[in-house]
């Protein structure tokens, strides 16, 4: 990853030595004397409206507004930008997009955007239409929803390599004196075959961005993809393998100290009263701040931090959520659940009469199930290095919403938004939880308390007891069947603790009558995005369920899942090729057991087929297998590389997974009592892709996780005829 | 001051005896290749070599190292950034996602690549169980691992 510089961007987009740039900034609308003052005020920042930039080496830079938690998004939107400009990909450099609304505004949308653009719901908040809706997402530059290579890829940076292309062929088209259509582009270089002439991009990078950025450029078509659909090596790699990779946690500064800090370990409450006396004579310790809500020592380094917080006794306030436990909370969602009946709560999809089909059912089947509240427990525990002085506030961290944060210490910091500038790092992971902003808002308090830079990082029992949760939820099921066991209704009814809000809905199925509804639950607790989001939860729900519902029917759960398919060929296709994968139709020995599920999730069809063994003392899941159609893989085993992480992630939940409440407070604290799967527990995995749809892609990061939980509970049934109907399975003495 | 041989360098630092490797080699030393991952050895995020056996740097005072060798993550490849075969086969296999665990990961490996050069797959498990990995880059940790092995008899370390 490069960084910006001075050198980078001159003038309307042309940088020294003749680089082209394109971007708003060549546009009219955006002239330059705007810019350059933003351009001249950050350190070794300087901010920019451009996607793509070539030097006079004829180095091909993409800009990319996205940032990198292990998904291999650097690479795969570089991939999609090189490929439409036709450059020389060991010539391409990558550059992440500084924090600025200027970068990528809407701007862009507005000239190459094609409306009615999806944009996943995660994201719709920040947006007033579906034709701002991109634009207004780039500008905050949000990593998340599996949106960046179907949204930002597919819509601009190919749409900034093509532009750039036809400029460069325009500019060259004017030098040689030859029509444009005479010219072809191969490894950044201009071709005139007639003449035999050939030159570097570079030559014409200086004349290529005082042409017209064209507004429509065209796109390639899949047979003349040359870096598309194909497997690149990631080119964060190397620096994640030497040691040399900066993440967050890494910041650095001249006289920088260390923050260890303790929130209040109940939402809500407030830090009434300390005992600092021995930490505040320990070495190294500078600073003790009662923040209200959480208490911070500021040290010299952060060890004798953490040993001087250790020591600090501290009463909270009473708040309203000390009584809550888990059991209760989860009686509560029974209490509601009961008295919504046959007809209160929200009711999200209907079609058709359920009730009269269901009490007309020859079979009917009812179950409830229910899932825990779940950590993101990212390896980097959560920090943020902030510097507040002087009329300036500098912020160093790895966030999914780059922009969003440099908001946020801004607010926080109180200094002008234009002297607050955020430094983005690579991420210890993000699964959702890095989208959140109280690190940000934390250390930059922290900092202005100080005046001096400060690095708070939180121990892993801070991360664990503090996180935005995946929330628990029961979720209760009445399917109804024909005499010739055919599905004629599907009846749900769920609890809801937090938007955003699809997942319930099974269009994909053909059910003649549905109804889903749902009932929320308010509580004290935090709550977030974690990977898949409402898919972890009710991909279990309804895959367990149409599970019980083949059984009924007896039928297999394949055989019963292509019926309900029945007219949608893709979704068939990616059924089938998983059943072919696994040799659905094979005996396996006596004690194990193949099961079987299917979520599209974030514009990607998945289905999974979990084998477990019985017959040990444990739990074991031997192989997964997964057909996924993303539509186009624009690298394949960067989208595998997101399968197997999907396993390994859905797994540590199904298997272990639960945070618990017990007087408003989270119980578990780190590894010991959160465990993640280890490499013993791991699964193989075998993944196939398959292009259904080269226009419309999907996502790559979360589709995989939903599956998995039913796909292994669904085997554990046909292993041993035991549903489960509750997670995670060490509560059933599987693990 | 405590003399510390780290990557083959002798350094000199001012900390209480009891700091845990981890932070005297992350915010004394300026090496952040080796990663806070739990505080309690339970992650191996933290790992490096103490003449040559991987520790948990998180929980070994700095004290424990005097006298001998610690190796980090910085100090496997050559001088000239040539990598070793397990860092080799790491890119090869692209091993990493969000990459925060990797250095535990390869200073793991390393050290059971030295100790045996060619591991069964459950050894492989075995020795890596300590190491956890939240992207699941488990299967082409496998699969590095075993590519190393196959090269095993010129694996070394800095």
């Amino acid at each position: 990853m490069g960084k910006w510089t001075r050198r980078a961007f001159i003038g309307a987009g042309v940088a020294a030595g003749g680089a082209l740039v394109v971007g708003i900034a060549v546009r009219p609308g955006n002239p330059v004397d705007q810019l350059s003052p933003l351009v001249a005020k950050g350190e070794g920042e300087k901010l920019i409206n451009a996607w793509v930039k070539i030097d006079a080496e004829n180095i091909v830079t993409a800009i990319v507004p996205h940032v990198e938690m292990g998904q291999g998004i650097f690479t795969s939107l570089a991939q999609m930008l090189a490929d439409e400009l036709d450059a020389d990909w060991s010539k391409v450099r990558i550059l992440e997009a500084p924090a600025d609304a200027k970068y990528s505004s809407s701007h862009i949308g507005r000239e190459f955007l094609a409306p009615n653009l999806e944009v996943p719901e995660i994201l719709e908040p920040t947006v007033s239409g579906s034709f701002l809706s991109l634009a207004t997402a780039m500008t905050l530059q949000i990593t998340g929803g599996s949106f960046s290579i179907r949204g930002t890829g597919q819509r601009a940076m190919r749409t900034a390599g093509a532009a750039a292309r036809e400029m460069l062929v325009a500019a060259a088209a004017e030098k040689w004196k030859v029509p444009a259509a005479e010219l072809r582009t191969e490894n950044s270089m201009v071709i005139h075959d007639k003449s035999s002439k050939s030159e570097p991009f570079a030559n014409f990078a200086e004349a290529a961005a005082e042409q017209n950025l064209p507004a429509k450029p065209t796109l390639k078509s899949p047979k003349d993809y040359k870096l598309m659909g194909k497997t690149i090596a990631r080119t964060d790699i190397p620096a994640k393998s030497d040691g040399s990779a900066i993440f967050g946690i890494d910041a650095d500064l001249p006289d920088m100290k260390y923050a260890a800090v303790k929130a209040a370990p109940v939402v809500g409450a407030t830090v009434e009263s300390m005992d600092a006396s021995v930490a505040k004579n320990m070495p190294g310790v500078l600073q003790i701040l009662n923040m209200g809500d959480f208490v911070a020592v500021v040290a010299d380094g952060y060890w004798q931090a953490e040993q001087a917080l250790a020591t600090i006794e501290t009463r909270y306030s009473k708040t309203e959520g000390d009584t809550l436990d888990q059991d209760a909370l989860f009686a509560r969602y029974a209490t509601m659940l009961d008295e919504a009946g046959d007809s209160e709560g929200d009711v999200e999809t209907e079609n058709g009469d359920v009730t009269n089909a269901f009490a007309n059912a020859a079979t009917k089947i009812e179950a409830e199930y229910k899932v825990p509240f779940l950590a993101h427990a990212t390896m980097e525990p959560m920090n943020c290095t902030a510097w507040v002085r002087d009329g300036k506030c500098d912020v160093w961290s790895g966030t999914q919403s780059p922009l969003m944060a440099r908001k946020t210490a801004a607010e926080v910091s109180g200094i002008d938004y234009d002297n607050v500038t955020y430094h983005n790092a690579f991420l210890g992971g993000g699964f959702g939880r890095r989208s959140e902003m109280d690190v940000i808002i934390m250390a930059t308090r922290i900092a202005k308390a100080t005046q001096y830079p400060v690095k708070m990082i939180w121990s892993r029992e801070e991360d664990t007891t503090q996180d935005h949760y995946r929330p628990s939820a029961t979720s209760r099921f009445q399917g109804g069947l024909d005499e010739n066991g055919k599905a004629v209704s599907w009846s749900n009814i769920h609890t809801h603790l937090f938007d955003p809000q699809e997942a319930p809905t099974v269009p994909y199925y053909k059910i003649a009558n549905h109804k889903i509804r749902k009932i929320d639950v308010p509580t004290h607790l935090r709550f977030g995005p974690w990977r898949s989001v409402d898919h972890s939860q009710h991909g279990y729900f309804i895959e367990s369920f149409v599970d019980e519902m083949a059984h009924a029917a007896g039928k297999d759960g394949y055989a019963f899942r292509r019926e309900l398919l029945a007219g949608s060929p893709r979704h068939l296709k990616v059924l089938d090729k998983v059943a072919e994968m696994s040799g659905w139709d094979q005996p396996l020995p006596a004690g194990h057991g193949r099961g079987i599920a299917f979520v599209p999730s974030f514009g990607t069809i998945v289905a999974e087929v979990a084998e477990v063994d019985m017959t040990g003392a444990k739990l074991k899941v031997k192989t997964v297998y997964v057909a996924a159609d993303p539509g186009f893989a624009v690298n394949p085993d960067g989208f595998a590389a997101q399968m197997e992480s999907s396993i390994a992630f859905g797994l540590t939940a199904a298997l272990y997974g639960e945070i618990s409440i017990k007087n408003g407070a989270v119980q578990q604290s780190n590894f010991h009592d959160y465990p993640i799967l280890r490499i013993n527990e791991m699964p193989d995995v075998k993944v196939e892709i398959i292009n259904g749809d080269h226009k419309k892609l999907g996502g790559a990061g979360e589709p995989g996780l939903p599956p998995l939980a039913p796909a292994v509970t669904n085997a554990i049934f046909a292993a041993t005829g035991k549903r489960v109907r509750e997670l995670p399975l060490s509560k059933a003495q599987f693990t | 001051m405590i003399k510390l041989n780290v990557n083959g360098q002798i350094k000199e630092v001012d900390v209480d005896p009891a700091t845990p490797i981890l932070w005297v080699v992350r915010e004394n030393l300026k090496m952040t290749g080796t990663k806070f991952g739990c505080g309690v050895a339970l992650c191996g995020a933290c790992t490096v070599h103490v003449d040559g056996q991987p520790v948990r740097s998180c929980s070994t005072p700095v004290s424990e190292a005097d006298g001998k060798a610690i190796t980090t993550i910085e100090g496997l490849a050559d001088q000239d950034g040539t990598f070793t075969k397990v860092q080799q086969a790491w890119v090869d296999e692209q091993v990493a996602q969000c990459g925060y665990c990797q250095s535990g990961q390869i200073m793991s490996a390393t050290a059971l690549l030295k100790k045996n050069p060619n591991p069964s797959d459950d050894q492989i498990d075995a020795a890596m169980a300590g190491n956890i990995c939240r992207c699941g880059t488990y299967v082409r940790i496998r699969k590095a691992i075993k590519a190393a092995a196959g090269l095993s008899s010129e694996t070394q370390e800095a």
